[in-house]
């Protein structure tokens, strides 16, 4: 196989490179999915105004994201964008576990009851590795990803500085807030390690440089940058509670969620929008 | 006719289509035209998205369409989204800049890297004395301002460059 792989019916003709690359793009695509879904389920709830017209155009923009990996797969033969999307179950997702958490322990439609400091806590960490991983992506052998990658990579900054910010501020604020931010970092360092974890195709998509950062790189620069943003670096290792979400591992949390979402989708699968 | 002339003729029309969040500002004027092809009668064009959770994607690339087919001389218009080229805001034309101003939305700064200071002057009054109130506005590109020498809210667009 070439170096460079200009386009999907190049991709087609190795099994091997064609497997690890789409792998990779449903990591890719389901991390920024699910991110949203919990982002929009925020709508209308930010503690004020003016967040909630950043976080939701930052989940407007991070759907976005999702859509150009879906279509990267529908070019490849998965189908089209909206039903691998929508129609897969939760063994058949490659989301991060921790990125699937609910938001707290209300329900939507009836008490939403949702914790800031997981949210903030979770998206600066998720933007913090999304970037890594767009970096890693950005010189992909496989260039319509590499070029979708670039894109992401200008728009992006803006998500990951206002999470930062919002961490810096949290940490800077009343007892309780520290307090607060402090369990929920405590709590994803046991839960956030497969999000950094390539999967069981991980060393192929190394080896046909889809990306060009293994896991052990992406682990240590994440820690690194978290580390110049957090006040207190957790000293334990991070762990995988829930499992490995690359390889279809997921919890109840996923399959409501999948639910809930596809639920007009699943109403009238072949309806025209 | 020759293909020159043709292609001035798909750009001439570009000039007219807006972005359906930006009325008065061109598609051609936001740098979002990559490539315009002509072959025998059908006209296959290029473009690239500004940002990629724009939902006004659809509608431009079917206003585009619709636009071009209105040449006599075409027969079909294919409009493709490409991620070839980035989509950067130096791509936006002076007349581009212009018309945003016009809009009430300060254009984006000439020539900026990442990391630099974003100073904005009021698109109504030219001041500086501005201040940022969220860096995050109506659509995915734009952020909102306020101005305490005119003492207008206003918009800008976010400097969006390859890192």
């Amino acid at each position: 196989m070439n170096s460079i792989v200009e386009s999907p019916e190049q991709a087609k003709q190795d099994d091997n490179y064609l497997n690890a690359l789409k792998e990779l793009l449903l990591q890719l695509a389901d991390d920024d999915f699910i991110t949203s879904f919990r982002g929009s389920e925020w709508l209308g709830l930010a503690p004020h105004i003016e967040e909630d017209v950043a976080y939701s155009s930052i989940t407007q923009n991070t759907m976005g994201h999702a859509a150009m990996f879906y279509d990267l797969l529908e070019e490849l033969g998965e189908g089209d964008a909206n039903s691998i999307a929508h129609d897969r179950n939760a063994e058949q997702r490659r989301n991060g576990t921790y990125l699937e958490k609910r938001n707290g322990e209300g329900v939507y439609f009836e008490e939403p009851y949702y914790d800031w400091a997981l949210t903030v806590v979770r998206s600066f960490f998720y933007e913090t590795f999304k970037k890594i991983k767009m970096e890693a992506i950005s010189g992909s052998s496989y260039k319509p990803l590499a070029n979708v990658a670039k894109k992401v990579l200008m728009e992006q900054p803006y998500h990951l500085a206002h999470w930062k910010l919002w961490v810096s501020q949290l940490q800077a604020s009343s007892e309780e807030a520290k307090q607060r931010m402090k369990e929920r970092v405590l709590q994803a360092w046991d839960e956030f390690e497969d999000v950094l974890e390539l999967g069981l195709h991980g060393s192929d998509m190394v080896k046909y440089q889809l990306i060009t950062c293994d896991e052990e790189q992406l682990k240590a620069i994440w820690l690194e940058r978290v580390s110049e943003t957090l006040l207190d670096v957790p000293s334990n290792s991070l762990g995988k509670k829930y499992g490995n979400g690359r390889n279809g591992e997921h919890t109840d949390d996923l399959k409501k969620a999948l639910s809930t979402l596809a639920e007009v989708y699943n109403r009238d699968k072949t309806a025209v929008w | 006719m020759d293909e020159n002339n043709r292609i001035e003729d798909i750009r001439s029309v570009l000039k007219t289509v807006d972005d359906p969040e930006l009325p008065s500002v061109s598609v051609y004027d936001l740098g979002m035209v990559y490539e315009i092809r002509v072959v025998a009668e059908d006209v296959h064009i290029k473009m690239v998205p500004t940002f990629l959770g724009c939902p006004a994607l659809d509608f431009i690339q079917m206003n585009v369409k619709q636009a071009v087919e209105k040449i006599d001389w075409v027969g079909s218009c294919f409009v493709q989204f490409t991620m070839e080229r980035q989509w950067s805001t130096d791509a936006i034309t002076d007349k581009g800049k212009l018309e945003l101003r016009k809009h009430g939305i300060a254009p984006p700064p000439e020539k900026y890297r990442p990391g630099d200071e974003w100073t904005v002057n009021c698109p109504y009054c030219e001041s500086d004395y501005t201040s940022m109130e969220n860096v995050f506005g109506p659509t995915a590109c734009r952020s909102i301002l306020y101005c305490s020498a005119c003492r207008n809210p206003f918009e800008a667009m976010k400097p969006v460059v390859e890192q």
